[in-house]
C-alpha cells in the first residue's frame, strides 16, 4: 500500500505561505470496537505527525482515536528557504512513515 | 429537447428513475463537504487505493497496457468476454489468468480494488456506455423489479419510486453505480459495487447473493444501463 | 404482502437506532471527561468564545469521515502568534480528537483533517494563544446513520 501521499509546492515565494496536505495509510484502529464475539480490538494508531524545515519543527499534531482512517492533516508553514521539507510520522506497534519534498524559495 | 426525449425514452424502455428532474447521481445527494472529498483526488479518501492501483499497473499490465488506453474500459463493464458477462474486477482477473499467467485476485482484495480503482479513473467524466446484453439485462432488470427478503421490498420500490425521500435520516438516492470502486466512509476504505449490492440486500432483510454471482454480474449490468450517459465518478466517496 | 402499519413500524425501529441516545449516566461520564481533557490543556484557565472559528457539516453523511476545519484569527507573528490547536467532543468514547502546536512560522492558524464524530453533539476547538489565554468555538452537529449496512442495524 502506498504509504504516504504528501502535496508541497515545489517552489515558492520567500515569506508565502503555503499550504501542505498529507495523507498516511492507516486503519487508525480506536480500540472501541469489538469482534462477532465480544473481544475488544486494541488500539493501533498513529499518534503523531510531525514537521520539519531544513531540520527546525514548524508543526507537530497529537492524534487520537476520533481521527479518521488513512488521517488526513493540513496544516501551513512559511516558505523561508530553499530546502527540504521532512514528515515523520509515528504511531502504536512501532508505526513509522517519513517523506521528504525539496522546496525551491525564491 | 433532445436530452428530454433521451430521458423520456430511457425512462419507457428501463422504467428508470429518469423522470421529469432527470437522473441524478449520488454526489447530488450528499452534504457539500463530502462532495469535495470526492474531488480532492490527490489527498481525498480513495487516493491511496489509486497511488497501488497505479504501481500494481506499473508492475504488471504495463507490460501490454497504457493507462491511457484503459480510457473508456470502465465505462463499458460489464461486458461479455468470451461469452460470459463479466464485470470490471472479473475482466481484470480474466487478463491476468489468461495473460500474465498469474493467479486470479480475491474479491475485495486490496489489490483488486486498487486496479480497479485505477482502471476506473481512467474513465472518470466519461459516459457510462454498455451494451445491452441478453439475456442478462433483462435477467438484471427482473432483479431489480423483484420483491426480495423479509421486507418484501424491491430495488425500484425505494430508488426508482421513492428516491429523495428518507430513510432513517438519509436520503434514498436513485441508486446509479456512477462511482465503483468507491470510498464509502460507512466501511472506511474502498468497496466495489457487489460489496454495496450485497449491504442493501442485508438491509433488505434478503439473502446476499456471493461475490461473483451471476444473479449480481446481471444486476450491475442493468444497473449501468440505466444510468447510461451518466458520467462516471470513479473513484467515487459516498455516506 | 407487507402491511403498511408493519412496514412503517420496521422504519420506526430504523429510525430510532439511527437517532440512538447514549443513556443519561454514560453521558455524564463522558461530558466529565471533557471537562477533564479541557483543563488538562488550560489548567484551569478561563476561555473565552471568540477568535477561533470551527467548521464542520452541520447534518453529517456519516461519523466516520467527518471533514473538520479550525481557523484562528491571528497575525501569527513571534509577539502574537496560536501556540496550539485543541479539538474536543462531549460524546465520543475518548474526548480529544487532535491537538495542532502551531508557532509564527505556521503563517497562518489554520488546520484541516477528518474526524470521527460518534454521535449528534457539540464538538468543541480551544486554541491557546502567544500571550497564554484561550479562546474557543463550538458546534452542535446532527450525525445520521447509513441505511443498509452489511451487518444490517441489530
Amino acid at each position: 500500500m502506498a504509504r504516504v501521499v504528501v502535496r508541497v509546492p515545489a517552489q515558492a515565494k520567500r515569506g508565502e505561505v503555503i499550504e501542505i496536505r498529507t495523507l498516511a495509510a492507516h486503519p487508525m484502529e480506536t480500540g472501541f470496537r469489538r469482534t462477532q464475539l465480544g473481544e475488544l480490538i486494541p488500539r493501533d494508531i498513529v499518534r503523531s505527525l510531525v514537521c520539519t524545515y531544513n531540520g527546525v519543527e514548524v508543526f507537530r499534531a497529537e492524534l487520537h482515536p476520533a481521527i479518521a482512517a488513512n488521517p488526513l492533516i493540513v496544516f501551513t508553514t512559511v516558505a523561508t528557504e530553499s530546502g527540504t521539507l521532512e514528515l515523520h510520522w509515528s504511531g502504536d506497534n512501532g508505526y513509522a512513515a517519513t517523506h521528504s519534498a525539496q522546496i525551491s524559495v525564491v | 429537447m433532445r436530452g428530454l426525449l433521451l430521458a423520456a425514452l430511457c425512462a419507457l424502455l428501463w422504467g428508470s428513475a429518469a423522470s421529469e428532474e432527470g437522473r441524478k447521481s449520488g454526489y447530488l445527494f450528499m452534504s457539500p463537504q463530502t462532495q469535495a472529498m470526492q474531488d480532492d483526488e490527490a489527498t481525498g479518501p480513495a487516493a491511496l487505493w489509486l497511488l497501488e492501483g497505479e504501481a500494481l499497473f506499473d508492475r504488471g499490465c504495463a507490460r501490454c497496457h497504457t493507462a491511457a488506453g484503459m480510457k473508456g474500459v470502465a465505462a463499458r463493464y460489464p461486458a461479455l468476454h468470451k461469452g460470459a458477462l463479466l464485470n470490471l474486477e472479473q475482466r481484470i482477473n480474466a487478463c491476468r489468468v489468461e495473460q500474465q499467467k498469474a493467479p486470479a485476485l480475491a474479491y475485495e482484495s486490496r489489490e483488486l480494488l486498487a486496479l480497479a480503482s485505477f482502471i476506473g479513473r481512467q474513465s472518470r467524466g466519461l459516459p457510462i456506455a454498455v451494451a445491452p446484453v441478453e439475456p442478462h439485462l433483462e435477467a438484471g432488470r427482473a432483479t431489480f423489479h423483484r420483491r426480495q427478503g423479509q421486507l418484501n421490498l424491491s430495488c425500484a420500490q425505494c430508488h426508482d419510486q421513492r428516491w429523495g425521500r428518507k430513510l432513517a435520516g438519509s436520503t434514498i438516492p436513485q441508486g446509479h453505480p456512477t462511482g465503483y470502486p468507491l470510498y464509502r466512509l460507512e466501511w472506511q476504505a474502498v468497496g466495489s459495487l457487489q460489496r454495496r449490492l450485497r449491504n442493501c440486500l442485508t438491509g433488505m432483510r434478503a439473502e446476499s447473493y456471493p461475490f461473483g454471482a451471476r444473479e449480481l454480474v446481471e444486476l450491475e449490468l442493468y444497473l449501468m444501463m440505466r444510468a447510461s450517459g451518466m458520467p462516471l465518478e470513479t473513484p467515487a466517496v459516498r455516506p | 404482502m407487507i402491511s403498511r402499519r408493519h412496514f412503517l413500524l420496521v422504519l420506526g425501529g430504523f429510525a430510532a437506532a439511527a437517532q440512538a441516545q447514549l443513556d443519561p449516566g454514560r453521558q455524564a461520564q463522558r461530558k466529565a471527561a471533557m471537562e477533564a481533557a479541557v483543563r488538562a490543556v488550560t489548567g484551569g484557565a478561563p476561555v473565552r468564545e471568540g477568535k477561533v472559528k470551527l467548521e464542520l457539516p452541520p447534518l453529517i453523511d456519516n461519523g466516520n469521515a467527518v471533514p473538520l476545519v479550525v481557523t484562528v484569527e491571528s497575525p501569527m507573528s513571534a509577539a502574537d502568534h496560536v501556540r496550539a490547536i485543541h479539538v474536543f467532543t462531549e460524546r465520543n468514547p475518548q474526548p480529544n480528537v487532535v491537538s495542532a502546536f502551531l508557532g509564527p512560522r505556521a503563517g497562518r492558524a489554520r488546520i484541516e483533517t477528518r474526524a470521527r464524530i460518534a454521535d449528534t453533539q457539540t464538538v468543541t476547538a480551544i486554541a491557546q494563544l502567544s500571550d497564554g489565554s484561550f479562546w474557543s468555538d463550538s458546534m452542535h452537529v446532527v450525525v445520521t446513520l447509513s441505511a443498509c449496512l452489511e451487518e444490517g442495524l441489530i
